[in-house]
């Protein structure tokens, strides 16, 4: 099921080279996430901190020049004014600086793991950037305020009518809008030519035939395990590369079970204490007759073909 | 996934050496073993430049990055048809798109793309939507004339238009006094700075909303135009009645020659959206709406731009200037500014643009 789920999510990018990358689409889940993080982060500032300012300036200076009794009403408009360019530019600059950064993602993104990235292997560009981030006004920010507005009218018993429904709806409409399409777009993200996708983090893992059994005897017993033709040829590349994973990340009681698999399989009798040097062994074994047949142009998919 | 997130954040654990590539059994796993140099020096790289712009990296790096990425995109492409080690391959196709990401990210930053912006790619921006501000203008004179004939039919539709305001005398049955009273400077500049900010903010909301409207097709944003300038209309039927309309028009000329200009555009910034999704011609739809509107983003930044100075127009020069003539002045040569700046500053693109 979960594995159905990411194949549904797989894209493939084309580079300038010619050469198809696999990529993952972000799951919605955390697209919508990474944006109530980002909207946090954004209240918070826009928020807290000057009311922060205020208590702290109240407090300290009582009766210095500073006390909010004592300041200029020039003064307190110029802050006013400040503050509401502060915000704007709060407000719109956050998402634009940082989706133009060389991650292509804002701090929610960044954290959930996921960047926006221009559709079909284009260069993103910063007139998308702005596009899709200005959409998102009318997607989710101005629909809440307005219903939020009525609900207070509607509090103090005034008519607000159909107005409220269609509010509802509209928001409702945006807000579905990246189930019903097959890369699950926002509005933003189609004005734009943009989608989010994963951000990949893969660290190189260790060559696995340079150790243990895979290149000679076993520690534990000495034994040098050795594969006949028929026996390698059981297999194909799926197993191999199961049995890779389970080498790298199982514990030793999950490899019993496979040795003993494998070892029914090619007609071996199961012996025990031995297992991570025979799987080694068959691993390196299986790896190297399967690449020599791939050498020649023959590839053998898994253990039907 | 087994917890990266975190781990990532705090020392990497680095610093074992490749092993001998002579031990390696397999020649796919020699192959490896071979390039791995190069592809962790790219990754270290790339985080690098994750993490902080160009700045922090050396010249040696920067000029070796493309070469890189070219040798980790071959190596991928080889191992992809001699190798059969998942965990190689998935780091390589991690690593390279990645890279990929670098090397054909955005290519300025934002800074450099206001400059660009401010001399030569916003003009061309608004010519390039020549046709649809030419029908957002129709709508517009539409939309006024609309306004005045309604309400002249019937008094009742000002009301409609205007809901009951109780402070504000400009109201059918108002006197020549008190309309003109309403075009009068007010006292000193105490206040007008905070009305400014607060205009710009307003103005700017409507005109975003009027750009973002276009997504349905452009329906809403025309709608919206003509629901604007019908107000204009309106106000334009209860001032000619006492005979006003010149004084009124040179009240609203000092900002509204900009402000309207902005609200044209927008409108046309949504029409053109609207119409790519409309009719998308040969592309298919979704390339169409993003190619529309990419271009109408760039007006877009320009209409906020426009409407902080039609902020500042309507809170000082509108407020403190009086006499008719010198507001036609200030109002009719930021029209002509305007009009120069977006039809005949045509700079060069520069050559970076034309190839992109």
């Amino acid at each position: 099921m979960n594995a159905r789920r990411e194949d549904r999510r797989a894209r493939t990018l084309l580079t300038p080279e010619g050469l198809a990358l696999p990529i993952t689409l972000a799951p919605r889940a955390s697209r919508a996430g990474a944006l109530i993080i980002d909207v946090m982060i954004i209240v918070f500032s826009l928020v807290a901190i000057p009311l922060l300012l205020a208590l702290i300036v109240d407090g300290l200076f009582d009766d210095s020049p500073l006390a909010r009794a004592n300041v200029d009403d020039r003064v307190a408009e110029f802050l006013g004014i400040l503050a509401i360019l502060f915000a704007f530019f709060t407000w719109y600059g956050y998402f634009l600086v940082q989706e133009l950064g060389p991650r292509g993602a804002t701090l929610g993104k960044r954290m959930v793991g996921i960047r926006i990235a221009a559709r079909g292997g284009a260069r993103l560009t910063p007139e998308a950037v702005i596009a899709r981030n200005l959409l998102r006004d009318i997607e989710i920010f101005y629909p809440l305020i307005t219903l939020f507005v009525l609900l207070v009218v509607a509090r103090n018993e005034a008519p607000i009518g159909i107005l409220g429904w269609v509010m509802t709806g509209w928001f409702l409409l945006f807000l579905l809008f990246p189930f019903f399409n097959r890369d699950s777009l926002r509005a933003g993200d189609i004005v734009a030519g943009t989608w989010v996708v994963e951000r990949p983090r893969t660290k190189l893992a260790k060559v696995l035939s340079v150790e243990g059994a895979a290149k000679g005897a076993s520690d534990v017993t000495g034994v040098r395990y050795a594969f006949g033709e028929a026996e390698l040829s059981i297999y194909g590349e799926k197993e191999l590369q199961t049995l890779e994973r389970m080498l790298r990340e199982s514990p030793p009681e999950a490899l019993a079970a496979v040795h003993e698999t494998i070892c029914r399989k090619i007609g071996w009798d199961p012996g025990a204490g031995d297992e991570r040097a025979f799987l080694e062994a068959y691993y390196a074994q299986l790896r190297n007759r399967l690449e020599a047949d791939l050498r020649f142009g023959k590839r053998k998919a898994d253990k039907f073909a | 996934m087994k917890a990266p997130v975190i781990s990532s954040w705090f020392g990497r654990g680095q610093g074992e050496t490749p092993p001998d590539i002579e031990s390696a059994a397999l020649r796919s796993d020699r192959f490896r073993l071979e390039r791995e140099g190069d592809w962790k020096r790219l990754e270290a790289i790339l985080v690098r430049m994750e993490k902080g712009g160009l700045r922090r990296i050396a010249d040696d790096d920067l000029i070796a990055l493309p070469a890189l990425y070219r040798t980790a995109a071959s190596s991928l492409s080889v191992a992809r048809e001699t190798s059969l080690d998942a965990a190689t391959l998935a780091y390589l196709e991690a690593l390279v798109q990645r890279a990929w990401f670098q090397v054909y990210g955005p290519r300025t930053g934002f800074v450099r793309w206001l400059r660009d912006f401010l001399f030569g790619g916003w003009s061309r921006a608004v010519r390039e939507l020549w046709l649809d501000i030419c029908i957002a203008l129709f709508v517009m004179v539409a939309g006024t004339v609309v306004g005045w004939l309604l309400v002249a039919q019937d008094e009742a539709w000002f009301y409609r238009l205007f809901p009951a305001n109780p402070g504000d005398v400009r109201a059918p049955g108002a006197t020549r006094e008190q309309l003109l009273k309403s075009l009068e400077h007010e006292e000193g500049a105490a206040g007008l700075a905070g009305f400014a900010a607060q205009l710009f903010s307003n103005n700017s909301g409507v005109c975003i909303l009027a750009f973002a409207l276009g997504f349905c097709f452009g329906i809403p944003s025309l709608l919206l135009l003509v629901h604007n300038m019908a107000l204009l209309g309106a106000l334009l039927w209860l001032f000619n009645g006492q005979g006003l309309v010149v004084e009124l028009a040179a009240w609203l000329s000092v900002h509204g020659t900009t402000e309207l200009f902005g609200i044209l555009l927008s409108g046309a910034a949504g029409l053109h959206i609207g119409r790519a999704m409309a009719f998308p011609g040969k592309r298919p739809v979704l390339d169409a709406a993003a190619l529309a509107g990419r271009r109408s983003a760039v007006v877009m930044v320009g209409v906020v731009i426009m409407m902080v100075v039609a902020a500042l127009l309507e809170a000082f020069p509108r407020q403190l200037v009086e006499d008719t003539g010198s507001r036609f002045i200030i109002g009719g040569s930021l029209l002509a500014f305007w009009l120069a700046y977006f039809i005949l500053y045509r700079p060069a693109p520069r050559a970076a643009e034309v190839a992109a």
